[in-house]
């Protein structure tokens, strides 16, 4: 029996609102906010990278699995947006956390499931017993091209996930992924954007994946939606995971605790790893959570929770994540956003 | 001259065909159409494409479709008049058998629109209009028709509802052709609340990025009648074309090429407007098909409008307009929307046009326009 142990979240205080974006662009606000179901999106200070907000996710994580880090025997980072091209992410996290020399760490990058990719591996070493305890976290601080459609949901948020085999909060029942080669979206290297496909992100992409894991996770486990109290999918924007929902036969009941994207943007990396904080906290004992990620190029990670008697004892030990969602937010205007994310340089 | 007839037709489902190539895109609907007339080979073959180039890249397409089509080497052309290719691919097969200097004539559209990004479609089809007085300050299509919508709603009045009438019309039309990239309904509501593209016009007034072919087999009448399919003769056939700056027009509410073209092509074929019992139409927007009624005659002058809220051309109308759901509903993959019209039309006078067939229809008319009305092309089909 092997799942998670202690579980963070990350979330920027700034916001920036929609209609504050649309201003700028000459846009249609209230077609954004229709189209894509955004209101706002989180974004980073000068100060805060996926570092820091990987730091902070798993201090939160941390002080709910009540473990010595000096136990914790890998740390994964999963990001689009780690802040050195060469030179891990995992290094400066697992030294922040006193969880060093003796630990393996890896960055990951899978567009959007680079976070899940690391539950996935991390899980599956506490699983092999090479490792006793082992971190995994999601984290970016992504970035969309000025003025394109991206630009109103790239958000900024982290969340950081401890496996072990005891003092279990929820127990990994299933994993399951999948994944085909299909470039829906991307960012070549020295590109300072990424490009997407268009419309081409939706049906061949997010939602062949997100309904293929879901479904093969659903089959293996012998589960319907029925047996589930709590299903998250990816959130690029507030539309795809309630269709996506909607298709698999899930009601508003099961995904709106993990829907945060109406008010937090995409935080990639960190989206439906999110959706799980968000999720834990409100959570019973033996309640089943589905979690289906999905990163673009392209593949989805699949894995259904059971939670324990433990999570009572646990979920105060840290801010809560529609804590940091929605209480002392800071709202910025475009000028400031537009320093904030380096899309405008002081001169020299 | 000959008379000239339809003897096979063909199209597969338009839409976002993301798993198919420019060159399957049209093999598919023109061994359709090869089969459909039950011919045995070729003379000659004739292609509208707008920019292949600007697309995929790829040029020299009559040779390249004609060797993937199993044709070669029989003689084929790719005809090129923005919007209006399709129709002037039939128009150039048309003479072609009219003339006698090739008997069975396959004319093909095809446009392979998506594998490029909505920016880049934009930018192709941009270059229909006139590059030095519209195209450097920035105007796009939906630009333009917006302007020429403006004037209208001014000069005569025509609402914005009675726009969005058009859509849901068309829609209702195409919520009955299974080929239409977009089947079903929508509602007046629906499209004064969809995106804003350009005032007045929201994307439920435009018609969608598509790609799509599709093939017709002509032949001489005599020959036809021996044929297993019934002979559907292209009696009329018409073309002009005006300026391609709008700003060079005389009226912003009139589009002249087709006019004209419709008259020379019921003049040919003897015929008045009212005598035709529907029109495929080249509604790119909204506000086009009010003007090409218009324009065309089915309607008075600045009663486009008020026709279409009257219900003068819904398919149970007395002029039914589009019944294939028109480019709006059905799609329009730009080369290949003037054949696919004659596919339509062929269809209705067979009878083959299941729940959206006008009733007893003889005679159809179709009108394929490029840019805002820089080319238009006119055909009368009569069933014998």
């Amino acid at each position: 029996m092997a799942g998670i142990v202690g579980y963070g979240a990350n979330i920027p205080r700034n916001r920036i609102k929609v209609e504050e974006i649309a201003k700028v662009w000459g846009a249609d606000a209230p077609s954004y906010k229709k189209g894509l179901m955004l209101e706002e999106k989180s974004v980073p200070s000068p100060d805060q990278d996926t570092i820091t907000m990987a730091v902070e996710a798993s201090k939160n994580a941390l002080r709910r699995a009540g473990i010595d880090p000096r136990e914790i025997g890998a740390v994964y980072v999963g990001s689009e947006s780690h802040p050195y091209a060469v030179k891990p992410s995992g290094t400066v996290l697992a030294e922040a956390l006193g969880a060093t020399p003796e630990v393996h760490t890896a960055d990951l990058e899978f567009a959007c499931k680079a976070g899940t990719e690391g539950m996935f591996i991390a899980y599956s070493h506490v699983v092999s017993g090479v490792v006793k305890y082992s971190l995994a976290v999601g984290a970016d601080t992504s970035q969309g091209a000025p003025g394109d459609a991206l630009e109103y949901s790239a958000a900024a948020g982290a969340a950081a996930f401890i496996f072990g085999k005891d003092k279990l909060v929820a127990e990994v029942l299933h994993t399951y992924s999948y994944t085909t080669d299909t470039p829906d979206f991307w960012r070549r290297e020295y590109q300072y954007y990424p490009q997407h496909g268009g419309r081409f992100t939706g049906d061949p992409a997010y939602f062949a994946h997100v309904l293929g894991a879901a479904r093969g996770i659903m089959a293996k486990a012998g589960m319907t939606p029925a047996d589930l109290q709590y299903v998250i999918f990816h959130q690029p924007n507030g539309k795809f995971p309630l269709r996506a929902g909607e298709i698999l036969g899930f009601s508003r009941k099961q995904i709106d605790p993990g829907w945060l994207v109406p008010k937090l943007g995409n935080t990639y990396s960190g989206s439906s790893p999110l959706g799980l904080t968000a999720t834990l906290d409100i959570a019973k004992p033996g309640d089943k959570i589905m979690l289906v990620s999905y990163g673009s190029g392209a593949g989805s990670d699949g894995f259904i929770f059971k939670v324990t008697d433990r999570i009572e004892e646990v979920r105060n030990q840290a801010v809560r994540t529609r804590d940091m969602l929605d209480k002392n937010k800071n709202y910025i205007e475009y000028g400031v956003y537009a320093k904030y994310r380096r899309k405008i340089r002081k001169a020299e | 001259m000959r008379d000239v007839a339809v003897i096979g037709i063909g199209m597969t489902k338009w839409g976002e065909l993301w798993d198919k190539s420019l060159r399957t895109t049209f093999v598919e609907p023109a061994l359709m159409a090869i089969d459909d007339a039950g011919v045995d080979h070729l003379d000659s073959m004739v292609v509208g494409c707008m920019s292949s180039g600007l697309f995929t890249g790829q040029e020299h397409l009559a040779s390249l479709l004609s060797d993937y089509l199993g044709r070669n080497p029989v003689p084929a052309a790719r005809v090129e008049s923005a919007c209006s290719s399709g129709g002037l691919a039939l128009r150039q097969g048309f003479i072609e058998v009219a003339s006698g200097m090739s008997d069975i004539v396959l004319v093909g559209g095809v446009e392979k629109m998506t594998d490029v990004t909505g920016c880049e479609a934009t930018f192709a089809l941009g270059t229909a209009a006139d590059q030095e007085y519209e195209g450097f300050h920035g105007l796009t299509f939906p630009a333009l028709y917006a302007m020429m919508a403006v004037a209208h709603m001014h000069k005569y009045g025509t609402t914005r509802e009675q726009l969005a009438m058009v859509a849901v019309k068309n829609h209702d039309n195409g919520s009955k052709n299974p080929l239409a990239q977009y089947p079903f309904k929508v509602t007046v509501e629906g499209v004064l609340n969809s995106v804003l593209v350009a005032d007045p016009l929201r994307i439920l007034d435009c018609s969608p990025i598509t790609d799509g072919a599709a093939a017709v087999i002509l032949c001489p009448a005599d020959m036809a009648r021996k044929m297993k399919k019934p002979a559907i003769r292209i009696t009329g056939s018409g073309q002009a074309t005006d300026t391609i700056a709008l700003s060079s027009r005389k009226d912003l509410c009139w589009i002249e090429s087709t006019h004209l073209a419709g008259q020379k092509a019921l003049a040919m074929a003897g015929r008045k407007v009212g005598d035709m019992d529907l029109f495929e139409v080249h509604d790119c927007f909204t506000i086009a098909e009010i003007m090409i009624t218009e324009a065309l005659g089915i309607v008075e002058k600045g009663r486009g409008g008020k026709a279409v809220e009257e219900g003068l051309t819904s398919l149970k109308g007395r002029h039914p307009v589009n019944p294939s759901g028109g480019l709006k509903a059905k799609g329009h993959p730009v080369g290949a929307t003037g054949v696919a019209q004659a596919v339509e039309v062929v269809k209705q006078l067979r009878g083959e046009a299941g729940e959206r067939q006008v009733k007893g229809a003889k005679r159809g008319l179709t009108q394929n326009m490029g840019g805002t009305g820089g080319s238009s092309v006119v055909h009368v089909f009569e069933a014998e």
